[in-house]
């Protein structure tokens, strides 16, 4: 038992570094959630004045917040690589009852990556926005919301306690459905966001239990006496959690099986399905496992959940990606697997870790960057997205394919682009772990590429399949900017995060820890064949879509592709193993409740009221009965005065 | 005998405030029509203001002055800056104008008889009635005096500073002035009642101990003297006094019907600094002076504060007008603030103070609001009329939903971080069963808190409804501030919560 004890702290020693108490600028960190929280509360109580200046001001409060960002990460570099974590406390919310919760912020190097990711593609994408929501009447609101989604996500990755990083996976989470919903006139997308609520709700509620275990069984849900207690905690109250942690993470980040809104959320505007369903928020679940590393490491079945989680994910959205016709959704199949990448690499522990926010940042760039860029094509074609209607748009849009084209390169793992650096790394994490992970991970590769192709060759290249009212244009330059900024990242993004001042690795350690496992197989022979996958998924797309015309009306196509299409039944499923089963529940519920429950529920509401009803007569408006009433009352109390006493 | 020797620094907050009212009274009579509304207005804000800042540099005092009579120490000083700006709001809302169309909330002239010829001309000819400003100001002085006061007669003195001019506040309102007329004397009647209580307990407790200062009571107790039936029987009638002040069960019956037919802005000054002010003097009476007998009255207010909270709760379920709706829910606020009081804890005493600062704040905002929705008639406070009405004018509705949440305990309310303040300390002071029923209670609470929100922004508007009128800067920023403080107290307690925990120990 003690030796155990013993280990178990040393382990926990050897991962976390000292949190210091910040000072100078550092302690100024709250002015990153400030800036954008003020800009929606400006731009969304503002009203109609604002409407001509709304944009401005909700930019200029991400880019506000994003040289605050850089300014943080440089006095963090000024800091020695294993002192790099401050604690900001901010204010005391509440102590009672032994539970006290106090609102604080951890800036430590997991956190700041996610700042950086978060204001940086942010900002771009505010700035994309101004171009692509021009002529929405309600530009304002959008931007409103899109400050106020950046406010609650650095607030859940800033917070130093899981109760406040609560409060900010709801902001994220209603800052989502209200921005899936933008577009209410439409009713799929009013569909779509009220799905998106539901799903996630099932995710909170893993959020809620996890919180309401780490009070019960460490008394507090502070990150510092979390991590610092799981040490002593039993194995099996650490899975309970890790389990509970990845309900939550699920929910967030569209893992299986609660995978199903992420395709219909795309029925928001498409800089939202960039920001939101792509760069940062669906990666909340990743960041929630990695920073709640300190429990996962002592928790090895929670772990292998983690990892089969991503391993399916990856695999079902690699196959939806390959059937949809409509752009958005094929991009977001692909978001679905890869953030079964970083989950899988997330479920390594230590030895993996790090390569999941690598692949986060890399993602965050690349996927970005091509949202961005079908946005562009939607812009120029009239809204469409049915990529059986693109074509050829190489021409027409020349900054727009150069960019997606540097992004389809990172995504699908071409060295040196962003995506070979990270996504490499997690299949070789994965081959050391499990060898039958690491082919899952490999195959997925290979359909990684097969699809990314597949949308490549659908929209840029090939014939012209265009509608006739449709004249493509390249979009405006508001527009086409942030696309170059992003996909320049996607370009050099990786190779600099791995490499420059000792890389993103080295940068992690201190949170994340780090090990090494043992390759079954030469590094080299591993990139080798990694790369033969993917040219073998290239050339198979070719061979389907860039040699034969592609036809504009979907083919019946094989059951694969039509479950695909259906997302692998996603729905159906959740209609079965839910839903239906939901249905007899409550029916068979309301039946009780009718016929028991009710009776009582409604029998103390009208004895409750029967009872108001009766008291309230008490009240007659007479003076006299009222001093009648004293004078009894006057009565009683000094009788239970002379005659009741404590012992 | 000679002239006793005053701490006039200590009591320098309450000169201003009574000096202000003399001198408002010397408004009345010296300054012409015309200017004198600004003046009497700008007086008592500036007076409470300057007040205010000098209990402020009081802060950390610990004096028994004024022969004894007075104690000057954490608890009275917090209750003193809580009174001052809790009243500084409500000032704000007396000086209102614009939603009556130049006129204020209160008749032109009290003794006219209502519905004569006089009255008529009154109205007609735009005559404001500016009284108001120094009976408010005589009744602060009386609140600030009532927590600070260290012997019985004090406290029965600053009882009467401040009921006295709040009965004829009540009796003042421009509309409806029937129903004003009759809450006036009900409150009156029943007040005269419940101090006659008071003074007789004073009576029975001074012949028990020989003394009326409570360092002397709580010395005589430590003796044991024998007679404890005097004794006994006299902190039973003295508890009537101050029970019937806070609006607790059985001693309530005045409350719907006076906080209904008050002026509206009286009835917010009232549901938050009266109560303030008698709670403060509850807790020095029962905790400095009477902490040695705590086993006697413990059951008593067990009692108080559960049938207080049931039968507050319970019976606002069925009320139909917003007014006594809030009026029902401060008698059950009353309860919720005794289960900590019963505690007999330093954790209690800053548990309150921080309750009835924050709950302050809350009633005074919510009872604004109901200024503003009005009709033909007045004010519309049936609750039928508020129906649909965050359609029409969705922030003010808006504004009164944040005031219900926090009135109901939700959290990132003020209200909550209150509630869960009395409720640990109750906890901690042992009283488990006070705890259970406050949280019950709390529940079925919520239920006619959410109601009005649900009908404010659920139902379809009423045919007829009321209109929301514009209020001038005056109504405007004093809801801005329950708003504010609502909001802040509910994020941010920290600070608050810290000051009233350093103000929680009593001199003896």
């Amino acid at each position: 038992m003690n030796s155990i004890m013993t280990h178990g702290l040393a382990a926990q020693a050897e991962v976390h570094q000292v949190v210091r108490d910040a000072s100078g600028l550092i302690s100024s960190t709250w002015l990153l959630i400030a800036f954008p929280l003020l800009g929606a509360a400006v731009l969304l109580l503002g009203g109609r004045r604002l409407d001509k200046t709304g944009h401005l001001i909700g930019t200029a409060a991400s880019c506000l917040s994003f040289v605050m960002a850089v300014a943080l990460f440089v006095a963090m570099l000024g800091e020695s690589g294993d002192a790099r974590a401050f604690n900001v406390p901010l204010w005391e919310w509440f102590n009672a009852a032994g539970y006290q919760v106090e609102v604080g912020l951890l800036l430590d190097q997991l956190s700041m990556a996610f700042v950086l990711l978060i204001t940086g593609v942010g900002s771009l994408i505010h700035v994309y926005s101004i171009g692509y929501m021009e002529h929405d009447e309600r530009r304002r609101r959008f931007f409103g919301y899109l400050n106020l989604f950046v406010a609650a996500m650095l607030l859940l990755v800033l917070a130093s306690d899981y109760l406040i990083l609560f409060i900010g996976w709801e902001g994220v989470g209603l800052a989502s459905y209200l921005l899936i919903g933008f577009w209410q006139h439409k009713p799929s997308a009013a569909v779509a966001a009220k799905k998106a609520f539901v799903v996630n709700r099932v995710g909170d509620m893993g959020m809620v239990l996890a919180i309401a275990s780490m009070i019960v069984v460490f008394g507090s849900s502070s990150f510092e006496l979390v991590f610092a207690g799981a040490g002593d905690a039993p194995t099996s109250w650490l899975n309970a959690l890790g389990l509970l942690l990845l309900l939550a993470a699920c929910g967030k980040s569209a893992q299986f099986p609660l995978q199903s809104w992420l395709l219909d959320a795309m029925e928001g505007p498409t800089p939202v399905s960039a920001l939101i369903h792509a760069a940062t928020m669906v990666t909340a679940g990743v960041y929630l496992v990695v920073r709640s590393a300190a429990i996962y490491d002592l928790a090895p079945e929670a772990r292998t959940a983690v990892v089969l989680v991503g391993t399916i994910t990856l695999l079902m959205g690699a196959i939806i990606g390959c059937a949809k016709d409509d752009i958005k959704k094929a991009l977001a199949g692909s978001t679905m697997s890869q953030i079964g990448y970083m989950m899988l690499a997330a479920g390594l522990g230590p030895a993996g870790y790090a390569f999941a926010i690598f692949h986060l940042i890399t993602h965050g760039f690349f996927k970005a960057n091509m949202f961005l860029g079908a946005g562009s094509v939607m812009h120029g074609m009239n809204d469409e997205v049915n990529m059986r209607r693109f074509g050829g748009l190489r021409a027409a849009m020349p900054v727009t394919f150069l960019t997606f084209a540097l992004g389809y390169l990172a995504i699908i793992g071409i060295p040196p682009f962003a995506g070979y650096f990270s996504k490499d790394k997690i299949i070789e994490a994965a081959f050391a772990d499990n060898i039958l992970i690491g082919l899952c991970a490999l195959i997925g590769a290979g359909i990684t590429a097969f699809y990314m192709t597949r949308v490549m060759l659908m929209t840029f290249l090939t014939s012209k399949r265009w509608a006739e009212d449709v004249h493509p244009h390249e979009s405006p330059r508001v527009m086409t900017w942030p696309l170059i900024g992003l996909a320049a990242l996607s370009l050099v993004g990786g190779a600099a995060l791995l490499y420059v001042g000792g890389g993103i690795v080295e940068w992690l350690e201190p949170v994340t820890g780090e090990e090494h496992h043992d390759l079954p197989l030469p590094v080299a022979a591993l990139i080798a064949i990694t790369l033969v996958v993917v040219v073998a998924g290239v050339a198979v797309a070719w061979l389907l879509y860039g040699r034969r015309p592609v036809p504009v009306e979907a083919p019946a196509g094989n059951p694969l592709t039509v479950a695909a299409r259906r997302d692998l039944y996603g729905d159906a499923v959740n209609e079965a193993v839910l839903m239906r089963p939901g249905q007899y529940l409550t029916r068979s519920l309301v039946y009780v409740e009718n016929r028991g429950v009710d009776g009582a529920v409604i029998g103390a509401a009208k004895a409750v009221g029967g009872l108001s009803a009766r008291w309230r007569r008490w009240q007659t408006g007479f003076v006299r009965s009222y001093a009648l009433t004293m004078l009894t009352g006057a009565g009683l109390v000094v009788v239970a005065m002379l005659l009741v006493r404590l012992p | 005998m000679n002239a006793p020797d005053l701490e006039y620094a200590a009591l320098l907050p309450m000169i201003i405030v009574l000096g202000a009212a003399v001198v408002g009274v010397l408004v009345e009579a010296f300054v012409p029509r015309g200017p004198r509304h600004l003046v009497q207005v700008l007086l008592a804000l500036v007076a409470l203001a300057a007040a205010f800042v000098q209990v402020v540099r009081l802060g950390g005092t610990e004096i028994v002055g004024a022969v004894g009579s007075v104690a000057i120490d954490g608890p009275a000083l917090f209750m003193q800056g809580t009174v001052l700006v809790l009243a500084f709001v409500s000032v704000m809302f007396f000086a209102e104008r614009r939603i009556e169309g130049g006129a204020d909330a209160f008749a032109p002239a009290a003794s006219s008889l209502p519905g004569s010829e006089d009255e008529r001309v009154l109205v007609r000819e735009r005559v404001l009635q500016t009284e108001v400003y120094p009976l408010a100001m005589f009744s602060v002085g009386g609140m600030m005096l009532f927590p600070a006061a260290n012997d019985l007669l004090m406290m029965f003195v600053a009882l009467e500073i401040l009921s006295l001019p709040l009965y004829l506040l009540c009796g003042m309102a421009r509309r409806r002035r029937l129903l004003s007329q009759e809450a006036a004397l009900k409150y009156f009647l029943l007040g005269a009642f419940a101090s006659a209580f008071f003074l007789f307990g004073a009576a029975f407790v001074y012949g028990f101990s020989g003394s009326v200062r409570f360092s002397d009571i709580d010395a005589a107790l430590g003796a044991r003297i024998g007679q404890e039936g005097l004794l006994l029987a006299g902190v039973g009638l003295m508890a009537v006094g101050l029970l019937f002040k806070i609006g607790a069960v059985p001693f309530h019956a005045w409350t719907p019907d006076v906080y209904q037919g008050a002026p509206t802005q009286v009835t917010a000054f009232m549901a938050a600094c009266t109560k303030l002010a008698a709670f403060g003097a509850m807790l020095r009476l029962f905790y400095v002076a009477l902490g040695g007998v705590r086993t006697d009255w413990q059951p008593m207010l067990w009692a108080v504060a559960i049938v207080t909270m049931v039968v507050g709760i319970i019976v606002a379920l069925t009320q139909t007008d917003v007014k006594r709706m809030l009026a029902y829910s401060s008698i059950a606020h009353a309860g919720f603030i005794l289960t900590a009081l019963v505690a007999v804890d330093q954790v209690a005493v800053s548990a309150i103070l921080f309750y009835l600062a924050t709950y302050g704040f809350t009633t005074l905002g919510a009872f604004a609001v109901v200024t503003l929705v009005r009709d033909a008639g007045g004010e519309a406070t049936h609750l039928s009329k508020w129906a649909g009405l965050g359609k029409r004018s969705p922030l003010l509705a808006a504004t009164f939903g944040l005031f219900l949440l926090a009135l109901a305990g939700i959290p990132l309310t003020s209200g909550f971080v209150g509630k869960l303040a009395v409720f640990s300390a109750a906890f901690q002071g042992g009283a488990m069963p006070l705890v259970i029923v406050g949280v019950v209670t709390s529940a079925v609470a919520a239920f006619f808190y959410v109601r009005v929100i649900v009908l404010m922004f659920f139902s379809e508007p009423a045919a007829e409804g009321p209109s929301v009128a514009v209020p001038s800067m005056w109504t405007t920023f004093g809801i801005g501030v329950g708003v504010a403080a609502t909001v802040l107290l509910g994020v941010m307690p920290g600070p608050l919560l810290d000051l009233a925990e350093q103000a929680s120990v009593f001199i003896r």
